[in-house]
């Protein structure tokens, strides 16, 4: 009895041993992400509970949740948030269609075709803040633009492009650099198709139509999926392309740039910015929590049996 | 159009609809390509070319170059913002790997119990707005006297690139047959034997692919670089938006900065692009 019972022990031991061993490779890892990404976050939720302004300088006060019960008061938080909901929505719906259209079109034997695709891809290697000041400069402006030139030799009147449509003038830049990205996913998706299933479905008299929906669509589904994970986690957080853009002008504000333009762009409410910060925080956990499940539970549903 | 483009990538034989299709592939790649084109053109154009109507009949010159690249003092030069970026680059690059390498071993190969949620939260920081940390990382930073410095950016980087390694190496990591692994321990090798002379050879194009794309986030990174690090350690992005003034043209200028500036991470792109595919397709799933 007590043989097995301090045997039992001892295998508990080298049990609890080996997770240890197993957890130890994951720590620096662990404990270095906690510190630089958690802590902050909790210095963020005490100072949203606090009056704060640093100019002109007030001592710091204990307020409970007053920034937030003003927060959901203000019409230009509501306003960032819808800005920033349309914002990323377009962008990656946007740019996983187009995305997807391009891989098809690349993934088949043409004359140069790596060329092409390396014409493609470059858009998403160049710098935000650069992709931003080229655009807005040498294709939107009114005066230096290539699109008003097309326009006015077609016989228009030039267009202020940033100032008409801020949100677009933004959304269509990101587009611009997340397609090469949702391309290089979904290639690599139809590049991992097995040919011999493609080859027996077209034997069996599938029709292309019928081929695409049938089975490369719902082999490129985890793909898809990524790319919507991917794109969302970066586009959410668009700042740079705003800033050189608009500006953060009438429309395109989205709740990155108004976090930033009520605390250290200027407003310097210490307190209120990171009541907004920690709802932008708990809001995008929760999307992305149910926004993923809702997604393959979707796609689940047609998947042919 | 998108079914007839699916199967002609098994079928993939001419005729005039797949010559059409082949050129509407060009007609897009160039399309995308355009504004980096105009981008290039522009910086060998005088100031006034720049601005005057569109056009591709010029004199290249240099001269946008040789003035951007200028050192002049108190402002920042091309050199100085040049290594700061890649030291930043480099360094958080490397211990994103350093510590990406084991945590996704730890995620896949021999998992931890609960793989799942530690997985989970490391992506679920990626969707903390780095805005909502920006205020706490300044104080931070003041106090710790990190304020425009290389060290904090590169801890800031690491820590910015660091999930998408791990959940991008997890799973490469995954895709490491079984078999090879338990065949190693049973010829009797150690831990570090397997993972050197079995997975890491599997898994190198994947590490090629996750190192990559963390060195392109870290040298555009913007946001942070702006905000945390104005005075002293400022990295290239900072140096192109110097390049945009008020007064006077400076379309020509502004553009052969910005050449400057994308063209080491688009170079790197260009000639990683095959592994970049690679790296992804085996990354996609589990």
């Amino acid at each position: 009895m007590a043989a097995t019972a301090s045997r039992s022990e001892a295998v508990k031991k080298l049990q609890r041993r080996e997770a240890w061993r197993r957890r130890i490779p994951l720590l620096p890892a662990l404990l270095f992400t906690i510190v630089v990404t958690q802590v902050p976050f909790l210095f963020s939720l005490w100072y949203s509970l606090t009056e704060w302004k640093i100019v002109p300088p007030e001592p710091r006060q204990f307020v409970g949740v007053d920034n937030y019960v003003d927060l959901f008061d203000s019409r230009f938080f509501r306003e960032a948030v819808w800005t920033s909901i349309l914002m990323t929505v377009f962008a990656v719906l946007l740019s996983v269609i187009l995305g997807t259209l391009i891989a098809l079109l690349l993934d088949r034997k043409f004359f140069g075709q790596g060329f092409v695709r390396t014409l493609l891809i470059t858009p998403f290697l160049i710098m935000p803040v650069v992709a931003g000041l080229v655009w807005k400069n040498q294709m939107y402006s009114a005066t230096f633009g290539v699109f008003n030139w097309v326009i006015e030799g077609l016989g228009f009147d030039r267009i202020e492009f940033v100032s008409r449509w801020p949100l677009w003038s933004i959304v269509i830049v990101l587009v611009w650099q997340w397609t090469p990205f949702m391309m290089l996913i979904i290639l690599a998706g139809l590049q991992g198709q097995s040919a011999s299933v493609l080859e027996a479905a077209r034997v069996d008299g599938a029709s292309p139509r019928a081929t695409f929906f049938q089975i490369t669509l719902p082999h490129l589904r985890p793909y898809l999926e990524l790319g919507v994970l991917l794109g969302s986690i970066y586009l959410i957080q668009v700042f740079d392309h705003v800033a050189v853009i608009t500006g953060g002008g009438p429309g395109s504000t989205n709740v990155p740039y108004f976090v930033f333009q009520r605390s250290i762009g200027g407003g310097w409410q210490f307190g209120l910015a990171s009541a907004y910060s920690i709802v932008v925080v708990v809001a995008s956990i929760i999307i992305a929590t149910f926004g993923l499940r809702v997604l393959s539970g979707l796609l689940e549903g047609e998947d042919p049996a | 159009m998108s079914g007839g483009a699916a199967a002609g990538g098994v079928v993939g034989k001419g005729g005039p609809k797949s010559f059409l299709l082949g050129v509407l592939a060009w007609v897009v790649g160039l399309v995308f390509f355009f504004p980096v084109f105009w981008m290039v053109v522009n910086g060998f154009k005088t100031e006034e070319e720049a601005a005057a109507d569109p056009s591709l009949i010029f004199d290249p010159t240099m001269e946008q170059y040789d003035e951007v690249t200028a050192e002049t003092t108190g402002l920042l030069g091309f050199g100085e913002a040049f290594s700061n970026s890649l030291w930043a680059v480099a360094i958080s690059t490397f211990f994103v790997m350093l510590m990406a390498v084991p945590a996704a071993y730890a995620l896949s190969i021999r998992p931890v119990a609960k793989w799942r949620d530690v997985l989970f939260f490391f992506i679920s920081t990626k969707f903390l707005p780095i805005v909502a940390a920006i205020l706490p990382l300044w104080i931070i930073a003041r106090d710790l006297d990190l304020l425009n410095t290389r060290l904090l950016l590169i801890v800031l980087y690491t820590a910015m690139n660091l999930p998408l390694a791990i959940w991008m190496l997890r799973s490469f990591f995954s895709e490491v047959p079984r078999e090879l692994i338990e065949a190693a321990q049973i010829d009797g090798a150690s831990i570090r034997g397997q993972i050197t002379s079995v997975i890491l050879p599997i898994v190198a194009p994947g590490l090629a692919a996750t190192a990559l794309l963390c060195v392109i986030f870290a040298w555009n990174e913007y946001f942070l670089a702006v905000q945390l690090n104005n005075a002293g350690g400022e990295t290239v992005p900072i140096w192109v938006t110097g390049n945009v003034s008020t007064r006077g043209n400076f379309l020509a200028k502004l553009s052969a900065a910005s050449t400057l500036a994308t063209l080491p991470v688009v170079l790197a792109g260009w000639i990683a692009q095959k592994r970049m595919i690679r790296g992804l397709a085996m990354g996609a799933i589990k």
